[in-house]
């Protein structure tokens, strides 16, 4: 992952992600994986102070995250674009209307050397969608960033009661392409 | 053993419910958590009356099943029921495995089973011949059973409220709901967050 400007080893995007939430106590996780995620993903499972676990479907997750957070836990929901695609009625019928702060954290696929034609396609709805629900999104592309963007989000997310997706470019991530 | 001696679907009794739902609200003492799916099963749980740990799910078709269990992970030490209907079940029945390996001992989920999607026009929903209690242990949640009767039920519930996960299916008659719920998603957040103690 490179050196910061001082020298130091960077610390990786994951471990960013990992910390930053756990700093907001954001400390329950529901998942549908994705290649991408897996370091977050497996490093959040080796966390004890973490809840994490996976679901069958990501609108199932967006339930049980609202549900948690009515209940007084904060969550995040990680997916990839595909999954995002399949949340457009639950966040319109649910999570914007009851005014839930939903933290979305989307691995970006179908863009900058994606290979499969069918993420690629689907890719094009994630910002429309959010867009016509104003759902407040950012995509993040470095590393440098990171930290502030995830901070800031979710406390906006909490203080204003809504939603936010980020979205994990392959410029942060490395992305998935053919060999990995 | 309070499951040792199951109802099977063919010999339970169909049953009303509003009046099903009545009988589990008087079974709760202790501020128990109530989740209720689209339609119907919020309708009849606003017809018995405020209560302050209801949650109406307006839209979102299937998801009272996973809200509920959000609300069991955030607050381990309140019994949270989650009313939803066979159709709706239908379309997240994978939250049943999820219950399943969660494991949560304070989620009791009621199934209001009418073979039909009543509120769009009671058009059959496509499990003529499946049996819920079946699919739930088949899920992996051992204790589900299908309630005899109304008697039968608040037995389950009782049992169901001593320690689950759990899995309490009632064949439902034809009768529309007897009340609509109010449309105000924010407001029903709120008065829910408040119930639960989150809020003051
Ligand atoms: C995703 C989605 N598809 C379809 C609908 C329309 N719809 C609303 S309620 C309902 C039927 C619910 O059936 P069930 O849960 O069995 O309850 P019942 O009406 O029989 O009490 C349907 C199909 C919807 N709201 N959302």
């Amino acid at each position: 992952m490179g050196t910061s400007e001082d020298g130091a080893p960077a610390r990786a995007w994951h471990a960013v992600v990992a910390a930053t939430l756990k700093n907001n106590d954001v400390r329950l996780i529901a998942y549908v994986p994705d290649r991408v995620l897996t370091p977050l993903i497996a490093c959040l499972h080796a966390d004890a102070d973490v809840t994490i676990f996976p679901t069958a479907r990501e609108e199932e997750a967006a339930g049980i995250l609202a549900g948690a957070w009515m209940g007084g836990r904060r969550g995040a929901l990680m997916m990839q674009t595909s999954g995002f695609a399949t949340l457009a009625n639950v966040l319109a019928s649910l999570i914007v209307p009851c005014q839930i702060p939903l933290i979305m954290l989307i691995s970006e696929r179908g863009v900058l050397g994606e290979f499969n034609i069918g993420q690629a396609l689907v890719a094009r709805t994630l910002r429309p969608v959010l867009d016509a629900l104003a759902i407040t999104h950012h995509t993040i592309t470095r590393l440098d960033e990171l930290e502030f963007i995830v901070d800031r989000s979710v406390r906006q997310a909490v203080a204003t009661q809504a939603p936010v997706a980020l979205l994990l470019s392959p410029l942060l991530t490395g992305g998935k392409t053919l060999a990995s | 053993m309070p499951h040792g001696d199951n109802a099977a679907l063919g010999n339970a009794k169909v049953m009303n419910r509003f009046e099903l739902t009545r009988r589990i609200l008087a079974q709760l003492e202790r501020e128990e958590a109530v989740v209720a799916g689209i339609g119907n099963t919020n309708f009849d749980l606003w017809a018995c009356g405020p209560r302050a740990q209801n949650f109406y799910m307006l839209g979102s078709m299937g998801l009272a099943v996973p809200i509920a269990l959000g609300v069991a992970l955030a607050q381990p030490r309140r019994h949270v029921v989650a009313l939803e209907g066979d159709g709706s079940l239908l379309m997240q029945l994978g939250c049943l495995t999820t219950v399943a390996t969660l494991g949560p001992a304070n989620l009791t989920i009621v199934l209001m089973d009418n073979g039909i999607y009543q509120i769009t026009g009671s058009q059959p929903t496509p499990a003529a011949s499946a049996d819920f209690v079946a699919l739930a242990r088949a899920a992996g949640i051992a204790r589900a059973s299908w309630a005899a009767d109304e008697g039968d039920c608040e037995r389950l519930l009782r049992a169901a409220l001593a320690g689950g996960p759990s899995f309490i299916a009632a064949r439902i008659d034809t009768q529309p709901a007897v009340a609509t719920t109010e449309r105000d998603p924010a407001r029903i957040r709120e008065r829910f967050m408040r119930g639960l103690g989150v809020r003051t």
